[in-house]
């Protein structure tokens, strides 16, 4: 590992400008750590943030949460009111890493966690997105958990983060600090799709600071559930966030009732936590049954461009979004 | 790999098992390595050095952490538990008197690691924490089988003692389990942590 110069700034001004000339934000360190050992990251200081004032969660009159960037994975998903308003982001903070990890990890270094491509975590290996340039063997070489939506001739890469994919869902936004003020970005807008800049994962500009992140009050049963190679401790092949509220009768076989509301996002399939616009569209207004769901599923996925080894991730994100439709569907 | 780059040190105090350290790092050395290269503590083990297998598992101020992703400089003032500070008073701790009595342990490698976090997955549970196989994560927990393997799945075990690991763990988790089960046990837990 590179030495660095360690610094832990006593104010957000402090931050912004010790962060200049190779130097990266720390966190709970949970990802930069890692990819400095690898020799993926080679910053020459490190400005730890995770003792700014950014580590409360606060609840709105309106029920809007406020979630510092300095908050524990931990704490956000053991959060009464999380718990008890959405449950589906408590949900995947829970299904992400170890509860080691979740106990150090920060909200704000979970957005911004590198992908985990393993050419990428490899400094031996060429990658656009490590190196500008340098070319893509994932999309010849080992890809079978890559993106199979949005992604370039450059970058294949999925994100990694599970909370990133609720917040997709639940029309969060970021609130960042930047040397010329603050502002705020709407979490679609957040991260990006390769296009041919795989190297930039978000629309951060260079030295700005994840403060917090903002999430509207939601008024649906949600639910987040992930597939993975093993019960626990992995990261998504595939995963969706959703919510549903369904009006009308729901008569004893299961069919009836119409969407009213609803919000869907996959994860391990893009660049960036999906949302599915098009699918909510299909949705919105239809009847809530399976054929509808299916429907809709169907609508999404016809984007989806697999690559050699990651095919059988266009029908499990299908069926997860159906049996997830199903399940909500009984909750509303 | 950069021969202009030299080392960085900085002065940090831990208080590793109640007393207290003053030592001057490498701003790159992990929590892991102080603990073991410097202050002579080798019961927290390297496995993959990733955060991935949980061998390093200590206590940092009060919560199970992987020591390995910890940059030591960045805990200065933190207070450390390893496996050497769970036994007081020549006495073993709860967990570690149920893991000899379960067979939980073969090479004894991961052991260390399992330990401290099975210590602090008990305080967890208690505090009401759910995990990803909580049914629904707005009420408190129980300790099944199913909830103690999914909060001990950070820590892997070569030689595969998981049986006897998590009915150590069960064993411990009786007296949570019954203040789970007791609403008035959990209304007095809400109102104790309001006062504090
Ligand atoms: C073995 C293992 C398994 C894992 N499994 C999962 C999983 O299944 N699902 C999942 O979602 N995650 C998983 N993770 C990833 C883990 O969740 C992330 O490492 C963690 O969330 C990163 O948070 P951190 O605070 O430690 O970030 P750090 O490592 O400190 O930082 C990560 C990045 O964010 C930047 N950064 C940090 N804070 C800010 C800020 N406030 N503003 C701007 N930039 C900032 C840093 O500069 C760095 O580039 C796993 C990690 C490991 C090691
Ligand atoms: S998919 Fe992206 S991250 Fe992986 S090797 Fe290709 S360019 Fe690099
Ligand atoms: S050595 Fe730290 S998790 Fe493996
Ligand atoms: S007892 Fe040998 S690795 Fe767990």
């Amino acid at each position: 590992m590179r030495p660095f110069v360690y610094e832990r700034p006593a104010n957000v001004a402090d931050a912004l400008e010790l962060h200049r000339d190779g130097a990266l934000y720390l966190g709970g360190g949970t990802n930069l750590v890692d990819l400095m050992r690898l020799g993926v990251e080679e910053p020459t200081r490190l400005v730890d943030v995770s003792r700014l004032p950014y580590g409360e969660i606060e609840v709105r009159p309106d029920g809007t949460l406020v979630i510092g960037a300095a908050v524990r994975n931990s704490d956000l998903a053991a959060d009464r009111t999380v718990r008890e308003t959405h449950p589906m982001l408590a949900q995947a903070v829970l299904m992400g890493a170890s509860g080691q990890i979740r106990n150090q990890a920060t909200v704000g270094g979970n957005l911004l966690q590198r992908t985990r491509c393993s050419y990428f975590q490899d400094a031996s290996k060429p990658c656009n997105k490590r190196e500008p340039g340098t070319g893509c063997p994932a999309r010849e070489g080992e890809h079978h958990n890559l993106a199979i939506l949005g992604h370039s001739p450059e970058c294949v890469a999925t994100h990694p983060s599970d909370m990133a994919v609720a917040l997709a869902a639940l029309d969060a936004s970021v609130r960042v600090r930047g040397r010329d003020g603050e502002r705020t970005i709407p979490f679609e807008e957040f991260h990006r799709l390769p296009g041919g800049e795989p190297e930039r994962d978000s629309n951060l500009r260079d030295g700005d600071l994840v403060t917090a992140v903002e999430v509207p009050p939601l008024a649906m049963p949600s639910r987040y559930r992930k597939v993975r190679e093993r019960a626990s401790f992995a990261f998504a092949l595939v995963s969706v966030a959703a919510a549903v509220r369904t009006v009308g009768a729901t008569v004893p076989d299961g069919e009836g009732g119409v969407v009213r509301d609803v919000r869907l996002a996959l994860g391990g399939v893009a660049h960036k936590p999906w949302r599915c616009r098009r699918a909510e569209d299909v949705l919105r207004g239809a009847p809530a049954d399976e054929e509808t769901f299916l429907r809709a599923a169907e609508a999404e996925l016809e984007a989806a461009e697999p690559l050699r080894d990651n095919a059988y991730k266009v029908p499990l994100a299908r069926n997860l979004i159906v049996r997830t439709l199903l399940d909500l569907r009984e909750a509303s | 790999m950069d021969s202009e780059a030299r080392p960085v040190h900085a002065d940090v105090t831990l208080t590793v098992n109640g007393s207290e350290r003053r030592l001057r790092v490498d701003t790159r050395s992990s929590l892991l390595d102080v603990l073991r290269e410097t202050l002579g503590l080798t019961g927290s083990k390297k496995g993959c050095d990733h955060g991935q297998c949980g061998a390093c598992t200590v206590l940092l101020d009060g919560r199970r952490a992987n020591a390995c992703l910890a940059l030591a400089v960045a805990h200065d003032g933190a207070e450390v538990v390893t496996v050497e500070g769970l036994a007081a008073d020549g006495r073993l701790s709860a967990v570690q008197e149920a893991f000899v009595e379960n067979d939980a342990f073969q090479c004894g490698y991961c052991t260390p690691g399992q330990l401290c976090s099975a210590t602090a997955m008990l305080d967890e549970a208690r505090a009401g924490w759910p995990s990803a196989v909580t049914a629904d994560v707005s009420r408190d927990p129980f300790l099944d089988d199913a909830e103690i393997r999914e909060r001990m799945s950070g820590n892997l075990c070569r030689c595969g003692a998981y049986v006897g690991i998590v009915a150590a763990v069960r064993d411990v988790a009786g007296e949570t389990n019954r203040a789970a089960r007791d609403p008035g046990a959990v209304a007095e837990r809400i109102k104790e942590a309001s006062r504090t």
